[in-house]
């Protein structure tokens, strides 16, 4: 029987992140900065985004703040997610010399405090696990996303603002948080009384609750908690049907739709540096000058033309291909490949695109012409027929 | 970021991309861009191998690339590594002298699954350097007892001087494995055969509904391969090659191996013809 | 001694033809052997008489002015060793040079002709195995012109 949820204040927000920081925890939160919402280290409620609120479209992204409000979280996602403590940017992965003997090898090792992650999204709380899964559930296990994970600290909050990019619904990522979270908090602002829903799922989190002001959950609290979470189900707008794209994009490699796609598509590689999941990584050995050689490992993206090289070309030349690989990698191969789908909905991927190709748009387009294929006949001129 | 520092320069690393060294105790040249390094641990020996497996090899400063290991497994058989100087990295290993220090992770990868192969029919239909990730399995096969499966061991080249392993088909003959070699063009101090490696199928018996074969060289010779096995009533999931992408990791973190649902470095190289790679490596830009 | 007919009829060219088509064609073929080093065909003299390798290996060559010659293909025993004969101007366009002991069936190809002249749906049979013979050299020629072991054009 899991513990009763309790409702906390602002102050109670303040003092949850005052808690993780006393116990060694680098706490990382949503601030803004630059016309968006993104991480930081936070050291206190101040630093939240309070009375701001977002707009997301395809290829548009835009925040405002509201003087009225003071709703910390009254905005969906900003481009970053928190793959990026699972999985840096940049890492020395080693470093070596070369001395009298031969070279000697030394494993760079990270030792950076444990994070919380204070804000995570339902998508982002299952960003994390798709990519633990990924990282850390192989015969391999990455040490450095293992740990971070095991030590790290979620406090997730649920959505009460979904943005029109949002599908977290279709994949079973949210709106409401379910697991892979210490704390899950919900902001309920009804009857003017602004307080926040905690509950605790796991023995971790329990214990950090315990130590926070709160007051007993009522009845009225629940409610309000669940219209919340029905409200964000109604808001979300954009839909895919999850079981079934799997193997529609599978039978549907040569459909007409791809080229159409490929004639928008940049190839640049933007929805691959927002989302939450995707962990190609290119590694690469260096020299400097003084002769200390590193083995760097760093982000990729399957748009890259030389991320499919081989043999003096690349397998993947034609944007069609690239684009074709990234979407039904995240679709579709991604659950043969790691049990479970890669996608979580977050929708980045729709409003960091400059173009604003839309994932689920091009899944419908697919599914309403199910089998078409391409054909390279072209309409003969009137003389010719 | 803190770096651990050495004992006895011994590293006993926990992640997985840190390589072990290994010096390189031989070397010899098997064709004038082929040269097959034998391998001594200096760190950590690789945990056992199976026939098929790849490791990634660590030209220091230079880069990393995936190559079959082509000795046996088994505690005789020293680890050899027989490379084609194609790029920058390759050129760097294929250059090594003895003496010198490489990096080796792994072993990575399936395997031809030369354990499963008793009393069948087996043919191994090698193209150019695809020889090297099959010499461990011909020799795992050839010192079985007789009575065992039969074997037929057919090799194609560019010309004579690029047979590889030459000196070994003799033994392997002597092992009662049909060997049968072939190039594309000769001149005409070659006596053998001249054609393309399907040709020698015709001129050596074999049951094709008993048989499994087993193909690795350049992907369009495993097509038209596999494709004049099946003509020939070969079963195609009896049927396995050796699959080659990019590879940078090897341990199936930075998604660059993928080839539709597989992660080659993980649930490849080696995969039966049917019921998917086929349509994978037909396919373009896949 | 085999009757010729049944000789033939193992051949790809004419195994699960009717008996009579068989017997046409043994009308034209007798036996022969070559030693080793033997040259069969000569490039440019006429091609008259054309060879199923019943036993050893032929080479398919081309004589240089200075050097050795290249080897275009080797054929083994159940081979059709010339084709030259069934086209104008009939000449044979390489040497042929035996690398082993040969046993062979020689078969008349003027005689061929004639038959198939004079019986279209023989020369209907004929020609459609020996298209098939012409599809898997002309297929193994490109496989090679690939140059798959060699050149950056075929990876």
């Amino acid at each position: 029987m899991p513990p009763e949820p309790v409702v906390i204040d602002r102050g109670g927000v303040d003092a949850l992140i005052a808690a993780l920081r006393s116990r060694g925890y680098r706490t990382i939160g949503p601030v803004v900065r630059n016309g968006a919402i993104v991480h930081a280290e936070i050291s206190s409620v101040a630093d939240l985004p309070a009375g701001w609120h977002d707009e997301q479209a395809p290829g548009s992204y835009r925040i405002h703040h509201n003087e009225d409000d003071d709703e910390l979280f009254g905005w969906a996602v900003g481009p970053q997610s928190f793959k990026a403590s699972l999985f840096p940017p940049a890492s020395i992965v080693w470093r070596g010399r070369r001395d009298s003997g031969g070279v000697l090898v030394e494993q760079a090792t990270d030792e950076a405090p444990p994070e919380a992650f204070f804000g995570a999204r339902p998508c982002e709380v299952a960003g994390m696990s798709v990519l633990g899964t990924v990282l850390s559930g192989g015969a391999y296990p990455d040490p450095n996303c293992a740990r971070h994970q095991s030590s790290g600290f979620v406090v997730a909050v649920e959505c009460g603002a979904p943005a029109s990019t949002c599908f977290c619904s279709s994949m079973g990522s949210g709106p409401s948080a379910t697991e892979g979270f210490d704390i899950a908090l919900t902001e309920l602002t009804s009857a003017g009384d602004h307080r926040f829903l905690a509950r605790a799922g796991t023995e971790k989190g329990q214990s950090v609750l315990d130590e926070i002001p709160q007051r007993e959950l009522k009845e009225k609290d629940r409610e309000d908690r669940h219209g919340v979470i029905e409200r964000s189900r109604e808001i979300i707008t954009r839909h895919l049907d999850a079981s079934a794209v799997p193997s529609l994009l599978a039978r549907n490699l040569e459909h007409p739709r791809w080229e159409d796609v490929a004639e928008r598509c940049l190839a640049c590689g933007n929805c691959t540096l927002v989302c939450p999941t995707c962990f190609c990584a290119a590694t690469s050995e260096r020299t400097n000058l003084s002769g200390e050689i590193q083995l760097e490992r760093r982000w990729d993206s399957c748009f890259d033309l030389a991320h499919s090289y081989l043999h003096g070309g690349s397998v993947r030349v034609s944007t069609r291909s690239r684009y074709r690989q990234w979407m039904t990698h995240k679709l579709s191969t991604w659950v043969d490949q790691f049990g479970m789908s890669g996608c979580v909905g977050c929708g980045r991927c729709i409003t960091w695109c400059p173009v604003g190709i839309d994932i689920t748009e091009e899944v419908s387009a697919i599914a309403e012409t199910d089998g078409a294929t391409m054909t390279n006949e072209v309409p003969l001129q009137p003389s010719e027929a | 970021m803190a770096v651990t520092s050495l004992t006895d320069g011994v590293v006993a690393p926990t992640h997985p991309l840190v390589p072990s060294r290994h010096r390189v105790v031989e070397r010899s040249l098997e064709a004038s861009d082929i040269s097959t390094l034998i391998l001594e641990p200096i760190d950590r020996p690789i945990s056992a191998f199976r026939a098929g497996q790849f490791n990634m090899l660590s030209a220091f400063g230079v880069g990393e690339v995936a190559i079959s290991i082509s000795s046996a497994p088994g505690s005789s058989d020293k680890l050899e590594h027989t490379i084609r100087d194609v790029g920058a990295v390759s050129h760097a290993l294929w250059a090594c002298q003895p003496g010198e220090i490489v990096g080796v992770r792994g072993p990575f990868g399936t395997d031809w699954g030369i354990d499963q192969f008793e009393n069948k029919e087996l043919v191994v239909i090698a193209g150019g350097i695809g020889l090297a990730p099959l010499r461990g399995a011909i020799r795992q096969l050839a010192i079985r007892p007789p009575g065992s499966s039969r074997v037929v061991v057919l090799a194609g080249a560019r010309t004579p001087d690029q047979i590889i392993f030459g000196n070994e088909l003799e033994g392997w003959r002597a092992a009662g494995i049909d060997v049968e070699t072939t190039v594309d063009a000769a001149d005409s101090d070659w006596k053998g055969h001249v054609g393309v490696v399907t040709q020698l199928l015709k001129e050596v018996p074999f049951d094709p509904p008993l048989t499994t074969a087993l193909i690795c060289g350049p992907e369009i010779m495993m097509r038209f391969t596999a494709r004049a096995l099946i003509d020939r009533g070969v079963d195609p999931s009896a049927i396995f090659v050796s699959l080659e992408r990019n590879m940078q990791c090897g341990i199936g973190w930075c998604g660059h191996c993928q080839l539709g649902p597989y992660l080659l470095c993980r649930d490849g190289p080696v995969l039966p013809w049917e019921p998917i790679t086929a349509a994978l490596i037909e396919e373009r830009e896949r | 001694m085999e009757e010729m007919h049944d000789l033939i009829g193992e051949f790809p060219l004419f195994s699960g033809l009717p008996k009579e088509t068989i017997e046409l064609a043994a009308g034209c073929a007798h036996n022969v052997a070559f030693d080793t080093g033997a040259r069969i065909l000569t490039e440019g003299h006429s091609a008259d008489t054309f060879y199923l390798i019943r036993r050893g290996r032929v080479s398919l060559q081309v004589r240089k002015p200075s050097g050795k010659a290249i080897v275009i293909e080797t054929l083994g025993p159940g081979s059709v060793l010339g084709l030259s004969w069934l086209v104008p101007p009939y000449r044979w366009h390489f040497d042929a040079v035996a690398l082993e002991p040969i046993g062979a069936v020689a078969v008349d190809g003027a005689c061929l002709r004639g038959k198939a002249d004079a019986d279209s749906s023989f020369g209907y049979g004929l020609l459609q195995r020996i298209a098939q013979v012409l599809l898997e050299r002309l297929q193994s020629t490109r496989e090679r012109l690939l140059d798959v072991y060699g050149s950056d054009l075929a990876h």
